[in-house]
């Protein structure tokens, strides 16, 4: 099962537990009614529509409400440390969540005492505090955008306030960038770097690009690398191998983009409408063996 | 703790008037730092501006004041009395010195997006109304994206009173460029 840990923009919103329906444009939460915005609640959307297509059970999520101060996130990495060891989870994707390396710890043991371990994905706050905790190389995959690679390329950046490229992204340094993140080992096993040309990589380089189709739009539309990790979650969970996983993940995000004719006006839940059609349509011709190389 | 909660008094910067000769750069380790000193130095009146650093510069942050080289004395008082010391205080000497822009404006015909560092706000011209707002993975994104969608300029909500990172303080410099830019519709 694909479970992901992860906050909505609201904060009262408690603490659930729970699988999560995709219908429409909505999320369906323990009776709660989500709208598919951007953050957590795009990657579950775009998880659960991806999910569905490959015919394997909705996401399990752990959520709480946080508007970035860091009350709600507190309480989900002191619930999801104790709560771990009860579920058989193949994949755990980690996404919006305060940064804090003391609470990251607790999730850390927890997730050691697993057996057998998740494959483990993390993007957003939860990948910072990942690095910032020196435990980069116990992920299997980060999802970072060109500003966050340049964080994790930092070696001597404790936050990403420290660092340069944060916020004035590079795009034509990502190849080094990803060397170096490798080399002071604050990369996770593999990395997929989402920008205006995707990226994956590993340890050895860049194994494969993802540039078409180009959506110009897509740009200004908020919550499209949030439906990215959370389709490449997905196909991990229904057992697909990283990097050909990585690579349709990235070609069908681009793809749902194109079919929902999206304009910069365009919101991410209706991209995620289109998740299904545009993955029926790339799996029908994709051969792992020879896209991923 | 916000790091905004300063920037709520803020005044209207007055513009840096000074050509590119006549300015220097305060580099800073940290972006949060860059933010501090920008409020201090417009508080007490000098003429200053957040801009990239230009590439020769290879130590500090994101992000770099300018500000005019012949009050230097003062600045640096002003900010020493703060515990706010820059890593260094280079002058702008030529061109290959100049400080990058923060901002990139991309139109799309009916809709104009501005790019602020790493945070993009775009509007529908033809209404005003904030439709899309993208980039950042800084925890509190989700949420200023959901209280900015949807408004319209006008009576939209300040990023720099909600927000608590440097992805909030991006999306507030957006919001100013974009309101700047509507005075041409």
């Amino acid at each position: 099962m694909l479970a992901v840990v992860g906050t909505l923009p609201e904060e009262d919103f408690p603490l659930i537990m729970g699988t999560v329906e995709l219908k429409g444009r909505e999320l369906l939460l323990e009776g709660r009614q989500i709208p598919v915005t951007r953050g957590t609640a795009a990657l579950l959307g775009a998880a659960g529509a991806a999910l569905k297509i490959l015919n394997k059970p909705p996401p399990l999520a752990f959520l709480v409400g946080d508007t970035g101060l860091g009350r709600g996130s507190q309480r989900l990495y002191e619930y999801v440390a104790q709560e771990l060891g009860t579920h058989r989870l193949r994949v755990l994707a980690f996404h919006y969540i305060l940064p804090q390396v003391d609470w990251h710890a607790q999730v850390y043991f927890a997730l050691e005492r697993l057996n057998p371990r998740p494959f483990l994905i993390a993007d957003a706050g939860f990948m910072y505090v990942a690095k910032m905790s020196g435990l980069a190389p116990a992920y299997d995959l980060f999802t970072p955008d060109v500003g966050e690679l340049a964080f994790l390329a930092d070696e001597e950046a404790p936050h990403p306030f420290y660092t340069r490229g944060f916020i004035l992204t590079q795009d034509d340094r990502v190849p080094e960038l990803i060397s170096r993140a490798y080399v002071h080992g604050n990369a996770a096993r593999y990395l997929l770097v989402k920008g205006q040309t995707d990226y994956v990589a590993d340890r050895q380089g860049i194994v494969a690009t993802i540039s078409e189709p180009q959506v110009e739009a897509l740009e200004a539309v908020g919550g499209t690398g949030d439906t990215l990790t959370g389709m490449v979650a997905a196909l991990i969970n229904a057992g697909w191998e990283i990097v050909p996983a990585a690579v349709l993940a990235a070609r069908a995000n681009r793809l749902a983009g194109k079919l929902s004719g999206a304009s910069p006006a365009t919101s991410v839940a209706e991209i995620v409408e289109h998740i299904p059609l545009a993955l029926k349509e790339l799996l029908e011709g994709f051969r792992p063996d020879l896209e991923a190389g | 703790m916000s790091i905004f909660g300063f920037l709520k008094r803020k005044k209207t910067a007055p513009k840096t008037e000074d050509t590119a000769l006549d300015q220097g750069l305060l580099v800073f380790s940290s972006t949060s730092e860059v933010i501090r000193a920008e409020v201090l130095l417009q508080k007490a009146g000098v003429s200053v501006k957040v801009m990239g650093p230009p590439p020769e510069i290879q130590s500090g942050c994101d992000l770099v004041i300018v500000f005019p080289i012949n009050r230097q004395k003062e600045v640096l008082q002003i900010l020493t009395r703060q515990q706010l010391r820059p890593l260094e205080v280079v002058p702008v000497s030529g061109p290959l010195m100049k400080p990058v822009d923060l901002f990139r404006v991309k139109d799309f015909g009916r809709y104009l997006m501005v790019r602020a560092a790493n945070m993009k706000l775009t509007v529908d011209k033809e209404t005003r109304v904030i439709v899309n707002i993208s980039g950042g993975g800084c925890p509190d994104v989700p949420f200023l994206a959901a209280q900015l969608v949807g408004c319209s300029l006008d009576q939209a909500p300040r990023p720099r009173d909600l927000g608590h990172t440097l992805c909030g303080y991006a999306l507030e410099l957006a919001l100013q460029e974009m309101e700047r830019q509507c005075w041409r519709w």
